[in-house]
């Protein structure tokens, strides 16, 4: 796919964002303290990056998938947690308001999730509900005119620091599964609302996880977004979008491999020779070149149907999510494997980009799931 | 209220620069980037716009593919952008140039308040006389390698840098300032500026549109007009790019011996 003129302009911006900002200091920094960075993330909200796929009427710029899914490459490539940063007020966080809330709704918290004065999360995850996310136990329970939310999710992305909160939690327990299942708008600051520990993680260190606990916790009628009983499929098409943005965060992370060893191959000298010249090692540099792009087109490919509204850009999420993620980690491998026993090193990048990659074929549904959802796809469109 | 910036698009020196066989640049071969001072002119402008209010137009010669660089001028906050093109204007040197820029503002129309920004110099040329010769030629104060600009009313004070010290000098508006790279840092283009780059207005001066303007005369713009005459142009063999450290002591040696040792020279 070749870009048009604004998609291009976009990669530029992102691009020169990214290098620039994006310093080994503060990669180094985030890395050591594994706390969120506060600067930084405003930095990015002051040029838009927290609402390019927000619409205009609510404070946004009002890009479309193709626009975000760049903006998740590109700062991947550099940095994988601080596409993290970005990520969430387009995809996860601002995705279900956007999606199911009502007009005040969105005009209450949406331009201050664009402007990046609020930071808002996504909890669907339970300890006993991850693939089959259908299977959650937290409740809401409708008490005069206050729903009252008990339950504990886990690993939520930000949580520690998130204003508010998409939670999911059953709403009606005679309904079996998903179907009873309803979304609702949390304000971490209540009482009631708790956090466990932060998770102690392999990779994208610098945007914490935790446990969301609620007890108890006492949230206004009107917190209800869409309607009763129809969050789960809020849920899964929010991470249609969602799985886009992973994929794409993938191919920076593919890319970022490539980029890396291919240096690192002309640089090396063994049997006084660069390393790049063996065969062996310039094969594996081709097939990463291959892995890489064929993991953008099929996500840009996706952007694009997610654009166009088309049927099949669930299925196109999925199998770029799949693809990319899978490729995200052949390439990390490799990239590695390369570098010989510098890459195992935490002084080269590619250590960082090893321990990166592979929380990509994890969150936001796993490669099974996303083969469970091509599948089912597949199974039901040929007949 | 207006600030009119100059914007010169430039071949990028820091990649490869290709002559051609009669010594000129080989333009279409390289990547082009907008001139750096030029950008610090730009931002200059921005920050008074976002202080004062002013409508900031930038003002670029060049061929047609110069349009992409604009919108991304306009992204950044420019209001407006005049492409200065024709064929009548090409293989202008910096006399021809200038006139035909000062032409091109004072045509769009130069009140009390104005400003026109300047870069210091562009990387191609180099010559650092563009800037100026607008002034003179639209008989406006000027003031070169501005470090720093003040507005009160209608005086600006401007820190002028020098290699051995500074000047503070006030000028009066309307007047032409060139800026230096130590004014600013220039920002970022916007999200959501990219995504109306092309809404906002560019519009393109031809020679018809310049033409009955004064200070154009087909015997003074142009190749012909132009009386610098080329004798030889080449490239001179490029240093390799060097790398700072920060820091001083113990750190940056240790830094630098990580360096080498990752680049396995040690
Ligand atoms: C760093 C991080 C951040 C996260 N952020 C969030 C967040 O912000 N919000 C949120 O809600 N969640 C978040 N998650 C949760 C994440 O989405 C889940 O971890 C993921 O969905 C997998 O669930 P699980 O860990 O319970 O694994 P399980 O579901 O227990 O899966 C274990 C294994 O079994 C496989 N498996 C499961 N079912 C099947 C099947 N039917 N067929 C074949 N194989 C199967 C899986 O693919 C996997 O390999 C995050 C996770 C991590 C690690
Ligand atoms: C000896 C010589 C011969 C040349 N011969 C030719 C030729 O035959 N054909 C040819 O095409 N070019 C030629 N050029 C290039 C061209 O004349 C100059 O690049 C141009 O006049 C600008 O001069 P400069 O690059 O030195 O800019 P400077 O004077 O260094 O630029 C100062 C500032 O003026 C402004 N400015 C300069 N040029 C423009 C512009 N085009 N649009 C908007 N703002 C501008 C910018 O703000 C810039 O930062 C020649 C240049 C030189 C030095």
């Amino acid at each position: 796919m070749i870009l048009d003129k604004e998609h291009a302009m976009l990669q530029k911006l992102y691009r020169q964002f990214a290098e620039t900002e994006f310093t080994k200091e503060l990669l180094e920094e985030l890395e050591e303290t594994g706390e969120f960075n506060r600067e930084i993330h405003d930095k990015m909200a002051k040029y838009g990056f927290m609402g390019v796929k927000i619409p205009k009427q609510y404070g946004g710029a009002g890009g479309d998938y193709l626009a975000y899914a760049l903006l998740i490459e590109e700062f991947a490539r550099v940095s994988c947690v601080l596409s993290i940063y970005a990520n969430t007020s387009n995809s996860l966080g601002g995705g279900p308001l956007m999606l199911a809330g009502s007009e005040e709704q969105k005009k209450k918290y949406l331009p201050q999730v664009a402007d990046g004065s609020k930071i808002m999360g996504f909890a669907l995850t339970e300890p006993g509900a991850g693939s089959d996310a259908g299977g959650m136990t937290s409740t809401a329970v409708l008490d005069g005119d206050e729903w009252v939310l008990n339950g504990r999710k886990t690993f939520i992305s930000g949580a520690p620091f998130d204003d508010w909160i998409m939670v999911f939690a059953q709403t009606d327990p005679s309904q079996k599964g998903s179907r009873g299942i309803s979304l609702f708008i949390l304000d971490t600051k209540l009482p009631g609302v708790s956090f466990g520990a932060h998770e102690n993680k392999m990779g994208i260190i610098g945007y914490p996880t935790s446990d969301l606990i609620m007890e108890d916790v006492r949230i206004p009628k009107d917190c209800l977004v869409g309607e009763l009983n129809k969050g789960f499929s809020y849920a899964m098409k929010t991470l249609d979008g969602g799985r886009l943005g992973m994929a794409a965060q993938a191919v920076g992370v593919a890319q970022s491999c490539l980029e890396e060893a291919t240096k690192y191959a002309k640089e090396r000298k063994q049997f006084g020779r660069r390393i790049a010249d063996f065969q062996g090692i310039s094969f594996m540099l081709a097939d990463m070149a291959t892995d890489v792009e064929a993991a953008r087109q099929l996500v840009y490919h996706a952007a694009q149907l997610k654009d166009a509204n088309s049927p099949d850009a669930t299925l196109a999420c999925s199998i770029a999510k799949y693809f990319a993620a899978e490729a995200a980690n052949r390439c990390a491998y490799k990239a590695v494997q390369i570098h010989g026993g510098y890459g195992y090193i935490k002084e080269y990048k590619v250590e960082r980009l090893y321990r990166d990659a592979r929380i990509t074929s994890i969150y936001e549904g796993t490669s099974q799931v996303q083969q469970m959802v091509i599948a089912s796809n597949i199974l039901n469109k040929i007949k | 209220m207006k600030i009119f910036v100059t914007v010169k698009q430039v071949p990028d020196t820091s990649g490869k620069v290709a002559v051609k066989a009669d010594g000129t640049l080989d333009r279409a071969s390289m990547q082009t980037i907008t001139n750096p001072d030029d950008l610090n002119a730009v931002e200059a402008a921005l920050t008074l716009k976002d202080e004062y209010g002013y409508k900031v137009v930038a003002f670029c010669m060049g061929p047609p593919p110069a349009e992409p660089m604009l919108r991304e001028l306009i992204a950044m906050g420019v209001d407006e952008a005049v492409l200065i093109s024709g064929r009548e204007f090409g293989g202008s040197d910096t006399y021809a140039t200038s006139q035909i820029i000062a032409a091109a503002i004072d045509h769009y129309g130069i009140e009390e308040d104005d400003i026109i920004l300047a870069g210091r110099q562009a990387i191609d040329g180099d010559t650092a006389q563009v800037g100026p010769q607008i002034a003179e030629k639209l008989g406006l104060p000027q003031i070169t390698y501005a470090g720093d600009i003040k507005k009160e009313g209608n005086t600006l004070t401007v820190k002028r840098i020098l290699e051995d010290g500074y000047m503070m000098i006030k000028v009066q508006t309307p007047c032409m300032i060139t800026c230096i790279k130590e004014l600013n840092t220039p920002r970022y283009m916007t999200v959501s500026g990219v995504l109306g780059a092309w809404e906002k207005p560019l519009t393109i001066y031809d020679y018809p549109t310049l033409q009955d303007h004064p200070l154009i005369d087909k015997s003074t713009i142009g190749l012909k007009g132009s009386p610098t005459n080329i004798y030889k142009s080449f490239t001179p063999p490029q240093k390799g790019v060097g790398t700072m450290l920060k820091g001083d002591g113990k750190d940056t040696t240790n830094e630098l011996a990580s360096i080498l040792a990752a680049k396995h020279i040690i």
